[in-house]
């Protein structure tokens, strides 16, 4: 028999006994529904977390650092089994050459260097300590500043600051929203190198490797307190509102990364290169931030600056790992989910076997007239693929109705207490097929055992029948 | 199982049974419901199977049909020897070579008369547009084509049995198989469905199908049959040529 005739006659034979049949497919689709419940709040935390670690641009961007400099305190931090060349390739300066040889790397989009330092933020009548740091103007279309309030630096020589959500609340008097901290003016005191004058000649010759900066070369420099006002032209969501971190230097209070250069703030790095030997001319950083064009591009690029001699670090290992954790996390709340699809595949089964009692003279007229083993097991398959596609979509349906239900109950009770709630609940379109594939590949499972007996039925004795 | 009609017999029978058995185990007990019966019939004839109840006349017809499958022996219909098959071919023998009509109807109640006779042009996978015509055609000579919409419980005992010859000969079938037809039937509904069952088979009138038909009464195999075999213990106890 055709497809189609028996798509025929099986929503025929389902619509004969509605009631029994609908109760069936309410059952599919109540386990469809606590599957797509559970896996879409699976993958929305999953989507949650991502969009955090994305916002931190953790997924895209290295920082590089001198091999003494690793963030871990030994050789090779971060993914040391990969990135540490040590024994292999010696250590090197991180410096204008090495900067232009990472930024000539393949799929390198950009490289700055890190300023961070820790200063003391005033807004009268408010002082907080706060870390700096400096932002390349590609953070602005990077998708790092979501949720900004007010806008992006005019320049990138302004001397404008970003401000955190968290750090706007406390530099502000109590009751005032963060958003009235823009246009307003900081000042920022901090520590900054002063160049010494230049020593003697002969003095110079004792003392060749004091320098460590270009302004300070052969020189070395001296450090002094030093304030600079700028104008809050931006804040960021608050950390309790999803906001937070802003690129992989994570910090308080942001200002344009060339302003940030010029401030000739004394940062850790200074204070370790004054006393290492063999230091070269020249520029040299603490930290190099290196954004890939994708994060697929960077663990190849970790492992090519590797071997430049650098400790390269990223969060990829990090994302991976996470990755693994939901991976593991949504397969057990889909063996939860599939609890009930299994318990409502039993009921397609007491519902088919059922139907054969019933349909039992049925079948033999079909076999008497003509319908083969194979074309009897095919009808019940397709009336239990019919139950299975239909509970599919039902049950999709009406998880996303939970999903949203769940959503929004959350969002009220968050909201209560004084918090802004993420969205932690998404159905992405795989899931709405996979359930609803799922849902048929069960039902036909179920089928199996009903559609066999039906086919062998004797039809001689099925026709006896009463 | 879409085949043309059925071809006529090569060996010049319509049905043969060789020495043909059926033989069922009940407990200890082997019940000879049909016990090397040999039999022919010829294409075109109007075998009468005669019997009191339990002579076995009902399993034989089950055995010709396809419907069920011999202890020993063969038979064959149209040549073909249905004990060899497959039970996919037994179900094409079904569809294509034979038609059934049975006593109690056996008519799907929840389909309408149309839909009924549709059936077997389904599983033959007869194209859909080709099928209304074969069906109207079938309802039309049978005299139901006003009724096409109606469900058999609207309708009377002959009518369903007229049906029921419907759906039977939608394939085109050359045999015809009733097993006791007019069972259910008063006398003047079953002299109806036997005139139907006779003009399908006289030649003047209809195609000259081979028919066998099961029935206990005497008088109505005596009118319409062309020869009656008795059958008695399984066993073949008398047979009769009257045209």
């Amino acid at each position: 028999m055709k497809l189609g005739d028996l798509t025929e006659l099986a929503a025929r034979n389902l619509r004969e006994s509605m009631l029994r049949n609908s109760l069936t497919t309410l059952g599919i689709a109540v386990g469809v529904a606590s599957l797509v419940a559970l896996l879409s709040l699976g993958v929305g935390l999953q989507q949650l977390v991502n969009r955090s670690v994305a916002r931190a641009g953790l997924f895209d961007t290295v920082s590089v650092r001198p091999r003494q400099n690793t963030p871990f305190g030994q050789p090779g931090g971060g993914r040391r089994n990969a990135l540490d060349a040590s024994g292999i390739v010696p250590p090197r300066v991180l410096d204008d050459a090495a900067r232009k040889e990472i930024a000539a790397l393949p799929n390198v989009i950009e490289v700055n260097p890190e300023v961070r330092f820790t200063a003391e933020a005033r807004h009268e009548p408010n002082t907080q300590l706060v870390m700096v740091s400096g932002m390349a103007p590609s953070s602005q279309s990077s998708g790092t500043l979501d949720g900004l309030i007010g806008s992006f630096f005019s320049g990138p020589d302004a001397e404008e600051l970003i401000v955190q959500g968290d750090m706007a609340k406390r530099l502000l008097n109590e009751g005032q929203a963060p958003a009235s901290l823009l246009g307003q003016q900081i000042t920022l005191r901090f520590a900054a190198r002063q160049a010494l004058p230049a020593p003697s000649e002969q003095a110079a010759s004792e003392a060749p490797n004091q320098a460590v900066g270009p302004d300070e070369e052969a020189m070395g420099f001296s450090i002094v307190p030093s304030e600079k006002v700028f104008r809050v032209v931006g804040v960021t969501p608050a950390s309790d509102s999803g906001g937070g971190g802003v690129g992989i230097s994570n910090a308080g209070v942001y200002l344009p990364l060339a302003v940030a250069e010029k401030l000739q703030v004394v940062q850790g790095s200074d204070l370790r290169d004054v006393s290492r030997e063999g230091a070269a001319v020249g520029m040299r950083y603490a930290a190099l931030n290196v954004r890939a064009s994708s994060p697929a591009a960077v663990a190849q690029l970790e492992t090519s600056i590797a071997h430049m001699g650098f400790t390269a670090f990223s969060l990829i290992d990090v994302t991976r790992n996470l990755r693994t954790f939901f991976a593991i996390f949504d397969l057990f709340l889909g063996i939860f989910g599939s609890l009930a699809l299994a318990v409502a595949s039993l009921g397609i089964v007491n519902t088919l076997v059922m139907a054969i009692l019933e349909r039992r003279r049925e079948i033999g007229v079909l076999k008497a007239l003509g319908a083969a083993n194979r074309d009897v097991r095919q009808l019940f398959f397709v009336e239990a693929g019919v139950m299975g596609l239909m509970g599919g979509i039902f049950g999709v349906a009406l998880g996303w109705a939970i999903g949203r239900v769940i959503h929004f109950a959350t969002t009220v009770y968050l909201k209560r207490q004084g918090l802004n709630s993420p969205n932690i609940w998404s159905v992405p379109w795989w899931l709405v097929l996979g359930a609803i594939g799922f849902a048929v590949a069960v039902s036909l499972v179920s089928g199996i055992y009903p559609a066999s007996r039906a086919a062998r039925l004797d039809p001689v004795e099925a026709l006896r029948y009463e | 199982m879409n085949v043309p009609d059925t071809p006529p017999a090569r060996n010049g029978f319509a049905i043969r049974a060789d020495r043909v058995s059926r033989h069922y185990r009940m407990g200890d007990a082997l019940i000879r419901a049909v016990d090397q019966i040999s039999l022919e019939v010829r294409p075109g004839e109007f075998l009468a199977l005669l019997g009191a109840s339990g002579s076995g006349k009902s399993t034989l017809l089950n055995l010709m049909a396809g419907l069920d499958r011999p202890s020993g022996g063969a038979i064959f219909a149209q040549g073909r020897d249905l004990a060899t098959m497959t039970s996919e071919e037994l179900a094409t023998h079904r569809n294509q070579t034979i038609g059934i009509v049975f006593q109690s109807f056996q008519l799907l109640p929840r389909m309408t008369l149309e839909e009924n006779v549709e059936l077997p042009l389904r599983l033959a996978e007869i194209p859909r547009p080709e099928r209304p015509a074969r069906v109207k055609e079938a309802l039309d000579r049978v005299g139901l084509g006003a009724r096409a919409k109606h469900r058999p419980t609207e309708l009377s005992g002959g009518e369903q049995q007229r049906a029921a010859i419907a759906r039977a000969l939608v394939n085109r079938p050359m045999i015809l198989l009733a097993d006791e037809p007019t069972g259910n039937l008063d006398s003047k509904t079953g002299d109806e469905i036997m005139n139907l069952i006779a003009g399908i088979h006289q030649p003047e009138i209809g195609e000259g199908r081979t028919i066998v038909m099961v029935t206990h009464e005497r008088a109505l195999a005596e009118r319409y049959a062309d020869r009656i075999v008795t059958l008695s213990d399984g066993g073949i106890s008398r047979e009769e040529r009257l045209r």
